[in-house]
C-alpha cells in the first residue's frame, strides 16, 4: 500500500531516490572509465584469457547475483525481511565465489603486478566487489533497522537500497561480459 | 533584539552548533569560502615563488626539484582547492536563498562534502612534510607520474588528496542538483530560476559527469604505483595516452565547472547594476546547456601534439571552435543588458565588466589554440599559460571578486568598503595584465612552460621581469582585499536587507539571514520576484 503511494508520487519527485539515482549515474561513469581501460588494453593478453579464467563456475556465481536483483525487487514490493535475507544470501554467495576465483588465480601466479591481465582483472572485478560489499552492508543496515524499530522503515529506504543493488548487479552484467564472455582461448 | 552572530542571524537565546558540527547551508558555505581563501593564499604564495625564480635569467632562488613541486602544487591548489571550493561555497550559501528554500536537500551530507574536500587538501599539503610534494604537474602525465620516474610519495599524496577531495565535490554536486530540482519555492519554475542557480545546476551536472572519470584514472594510477600494475606502463604494453584521455575527459569540463558559476554571478550582477532585466535570459541559460554538452567532446584538444590522427584531430578542433559560439553568445547578452541601462559602477559591477573584457581575451586565445597548426607551434609554451590564466584569473577570479563584493553584505550584514574595493579592482586589473599579457609574447618566442630557469641570450629576461612585477602588484591587490574584508567585518557600513536594490529572493530576507532563511516569501510570478514586490506597477511580464 505505502510502497504503491511512493511509486505514484513519482520516482524523481522523491529527494532520497533522486539523490541515489544521480549517485548511481556518476558511479556509472567511474566504472565506465575502468571498463574503457580494460577494453583499450585488450590486445595485451586480455582478449584471450579464457584458459586462465574459470568461466563455468563464475557463471554460476553470476547467476546468484543476477537472481538477487529479483529477490530485491520482491523485497521492495512486499517490504518483507525474508526477501531481504535471500538477497543478502545470494550476494554473499557471489562474493564467496569471487573470493575463490581470486584465491585460485593468485595461487596460479596471476597477481595485479604479474601482467596486464592481472592488473586489469583485479582492478575491475575488485572495484565491483567492493561495491557488492557496500551493497551488502546497506542491505544489512536496512534489515537491522527494520527488525529493531517498532515503526516501519520508510518504503523509500527500501527503494533506495534496491536501486543501488540493481546498479551493482547491472555493473556485473557489463564486467562479466567484458572480462569473461568476451574472451577466447 | 536578535543576537547577530556573524553569518547567521540567530534569535536571542539559541546557540550555534559551532563550526565543527554545523549543518546549516550558510555556515557550510562560509566554511567552503574560508577554505577557498586559505588555499588561494597558499597557491598565491607558490605563484610568487615561481615568479621570483623566473624574474631574471639564471636565478637560483629555487632548485629545479623544488620548482617542479611548487608549480605542480600551485596548479592543483588553485583549481581544486581554491576555485572549486569558492564556487561550491557561494553555491551552498546562495542557492537555497535564491530558490526560497530553508536549506539544501541533505544538510548532513553537505557537511560531509565540505570536510572531505578539506581533508583532500590537507592530505595533499601533508606531502610537503612527508618527503616531498607531487612534482609531475597538475595533470600528472604518465609515465612521468609512474613510480620509476616519480619514486617519491608525492604523486601518491596527489592521488589520495584528489580522490578524497573529488568524493566531497561529487557528493556536494548531488546535493545541489537535488536541491535545485526539488526544493524550489512555489511559483519558481525552472524557467524562472536566477541565472546563478542555472549555472550551478549545469556545473553540478558537469561535476557528476567529469569527476568520476578522474577518480577512475586515479585508482588505476594508484594500482600502477602501489600494486605494481601496468595500466599506463608502456613496457608492459600499457597505454600512457589513456591517462591523458581520462584526465582531460575530466579536465576540460573542469574548466567549465570553474567558469560557468562565475558567469552566473555576473549574470546576476550586471542586470542589477544596469537597472534592467538580463537580455535574452533563455539564451544565457540555453547556451550554458550547450556548453555543458560540448564540453564532454573537446578534451583531446589538450592532446593535439601527441599525434591523434587526422580524423580525431579534425573532430576535436571543430568541437573546440564550436564551443566558443555559445560562450560568445553570453558576451553579447551581458553587453546588450548594459546598453541603455542606468549603470552604477560600484565595485561588483567593475569586476563584472573586468570579467567580460579579460574573458574575451582568454576566449580568443583559446580559439587560436583550437587551430591545430597554431597549437602545435605554441603547445606547452607560456602562450598556454597566458591563455589559461586569462580564463581562470581574468575570468573566474574576477567573477568571484564581483560576487564577493555583491554578496558580502548579505552574508555579514555589512558592506565592503567602496574606496578600498576600487583600489582592489584597479590594482588587480593592472597587475593581472602586467603579469599575463607579456606571457603571450614569451610563449610565441618559444619559452616553454615549467622550465625553472632560462639563458640570458634567449631574450626572455625583460618580459619575465615585467611579469614578476605584475605578480607583485597582484599580491598587493590581494592584501588590499584582505584589509577590506577584515576592516569591513569589524566596522563596515550596515547593509540592510537589500543594499543594491536587488531582484532576487536572497535580498528578501535579513542580512545575514535567520537559520530558516525566510520569515515570509514574496509571491513568485516571474524571474524577479523581489523587483515585482517593490514595483508592483512595473512587474515583469511572466
Amino acid at each position: 500500500m505505502i510502497a504503491q503511494a511512493t511509486r505514484r508520487a513519482g520516482w524523481l519527485g522523491d529527494r532520497t531516490l533522486l539523490g541515489v539515482a544521480i549517485f548511481v549515474g556518476s558511479e556509472s561513469i567511474f566504472f565506465l572509465s575502468i571498463v574503457v581501460a580494460y577494453v583499450a588494453n585488450r590486445d595485451a593478453g586480455l582478449g584471450d584469457a579464457r584458459a586462465t579464467l574459470d568461466l563455468p563456475r563464475t557463471t554460476v556465481f553470476s547467476l546468484a547475483l543476477f537472481a538477487s536483483s529479483a529477490t530485491m525487487a520482491r523485497a521492495t514490493t512486499t517490504l518483507n525481511a525474508r526477501w531481504l535475507l535471500a538477497t543478502i544470501a545470494l550476494g554473499g554467495i557471489f562474493i564467496v565465489g569471487q573470493g575463490t576465483e581470486y584465491a585460485r588465480l593468485l595461487a596460479a601466479g596471476t597477481a595485479p603486478s604479474s601482467a596486464m591481465f592481472g592488473t586489469t582483472f583485479f582492478t575491475l572485478t575488485g572495484l565491483h566487489g567492493i561495491h557488492v560489499l557496500v551493497g551488502l552492508a546497506a542491505l544489512a543496515a536496512l534489515g537491522g533497522s527494520t527488525a529493531a524499530r517498532a515503526v516501519a522503515v520508510r518504503p523509500v529506504a527500501w527503494e533506495a537500497v534496491a536501486l543501488y543493488w540493481h546498479f551493482v548487479d547491472a555493473v556485473w552484467v557489463v564486467v562479466f561480459s567484458v572480462v569473461y564472455l568476451g574472451t577466447k582461448l | 533584539m536578535s543576537a547577530v552572530s556573524l553569518w547567521v542571524n540567530r534569535p536571542a537565546g539559541t546557540r550555534a552548533a559551532g563550526w565543527l558540527r554545523t549543518v546549516d547551508h550558510k555556515e557550510i558555505g562560509v566554511l567552503y569560502i574560508g577554505m577557498g581563501i586559505a588555499f588561494f593564499a597558499l597557491g598565491g604564495i607558490e605563484a610568487l615563488l615561481l615568479r621570483a625564480q623566473l624574474a631574471t635569467p639564471q636565478e637560483h632562488l629555487l632548485d629545479p626539484e623544488t620548482y617542479d613541486q611548487i608549480f605542480t602544487v600551485h596548479g592543483v591548489t588553485m583549481i581544486l582547492l581554491a576555485v572549486v571550493p569558492l564556487i561550491v561555497g557561494f553555491a551552498n550559501y546562495l542557492v537555497p536563498l535564491m530558490i526560497g528554500a530553508a536549506d539544501v536537500a541533505y544538510p548532513r551530507l553537505n557537511a560531509l562534502s565540505f570536510w572531505l574536500s578539506l581533508l583532500g587538501g590537507i592530505v595533499l599539503y601533508f606531502s610537503f612534510v612527508a618527503g616531498g610534494a607531487p612534482d609531475a604537474g597538475w595533470f600528472s602525465y604518465t609515465p612521468l607520474a609512474e613510480r620509476p620516474f616519480a619514486p617519491g610519495a608525492g604523486v601518491d599524496y596527489y592521488i589520495l588528496g584528489l580522490a578524497v577531495n573529488g568524493a566531497g565535490t561529487i557528493i556536494g554536486a548531488i546535493n545541489l542538483t537535488v536541491t535545485i530540482l526539488l526544493m524550489r519555492a512555489p511559483g519558481l519554475a525552472i524557467s524562472r530560476l536566477p541565472l546563478f542557480v542555472w549555472m550551478t545546476l549545469v556545473t553540478s551536472v558537469l561535476i557528476l559527469g567529469a569527476y568520476p572519470a578522474l577518480s577512475g584514472a586515479l585508482v588505476m594510477l594508484f594500482v600502477d604505483r602501489q600494486l605494481g600494475g601496468h595500466f599506463f606502463d608502456p613496457l608492459a604494453s600499457g597505454q600512457p595516452l589513456l591517462w591523458q584521455h581520462l584526465f582531460w575527459f575530466f579536465g576540460h569540463p573542469e574548466v567549465y565547472i570553474m567558469i560557468l558559476p562565475a558567469m552566473g554571478m555576473i549574470s546576476e550582477i550586471i542586470p542589477v547594476f544596469s537597472g534592467k532585466p538580463i537580455f535574452g535570459y533563455r539564451f544565457v541559460a540555453g547556451s550554458s546547456v550547450a556548453i555543458a554538452f560540448l564540453s564532454f567532446g573537446v578534451w583531446a584538444h589538450h592532446m593535439f601534439a601527441v599525434g591523434l590522427g587526422t580524423a580525431e584531430t579534425l573532430f576535436f578542433s571543430v568541437t573546440s571552435m564550436a564551443i566558443a559560439v555559445p560562450t560568445g553568445v553570453k558576451i553579447f547578452n551581458w553587453i546588450a543588458t548594459m546598453i541603455g541601462g542606468r549603470l552604477r559602477l560600484a565595485t561588483p559591477m567593475l569586476f563584472a565588466i573586468g570579467f567580460i573584457a579579460m574573458f574575451v581575451i582568454g576566449g580568443l586565445s583559446g580559439v587560436s589554440l583550437a587551430v591545430v597548426p597554431i597549437d602545435l607551434e605554441v603547445t606547452d609554451s607560456y602562450y598556454v599559460v597566458a591563455h589559461l590564466h586569462y580564463v581562470l584569473f581574468g575570468g573566474t577570479m574576477l567573477g568571484l571578486f564581483a560576487g564577493a563584493y555583491y554578496w558580502f553584505p548579505k552574508m555579514t550584514g555589512r558592506l565592503l568598503h567602496e574606496g578600498l574595493g576600487k583600489w582592489h579592482f584597479w590594482l588587480t586589473f593592472a597587475g593581472f595584465n602586467l603579469t599575463f599579457l607579456p606571457q603571450h609574447w614569451l610563449g610565441v618566442s618559444g619559452m616553454p612552460r615549467r622550465v625553472f630557469t632560462y639563458a640570458a641570450d634567449t631574450g626572455w629576461g625583460p618580459w619575465n621581469l615585467v611579469s614578476t612585477i605584475g605578480a607583485a602588484m597582484l599580491a598587493i591587490a590581494m592584501l588590499v582585499f584582505a584589509v577590506n574584508i577584515v576592516r569591513s567585518l569589524r566596522g563596515g557600513a550596515i547593509a540592510g536587507d537589500d543594499p543594491w536594490d536587488g531582484f532576487t529572493l536572497e535580498w528578501a530576507t535579513t542580512s545575514p539571514p535567520p537559520p530558516e532563511n525566510f520569515a515570509r516569501l514574496p509571491e513568485i510570478r516571474g524571474r524577479r520576484p523581489l523587483w515585482d514586490q517593490k514595483h508592483p506597477d512595473q512587474r515583469d511580464v511572466a
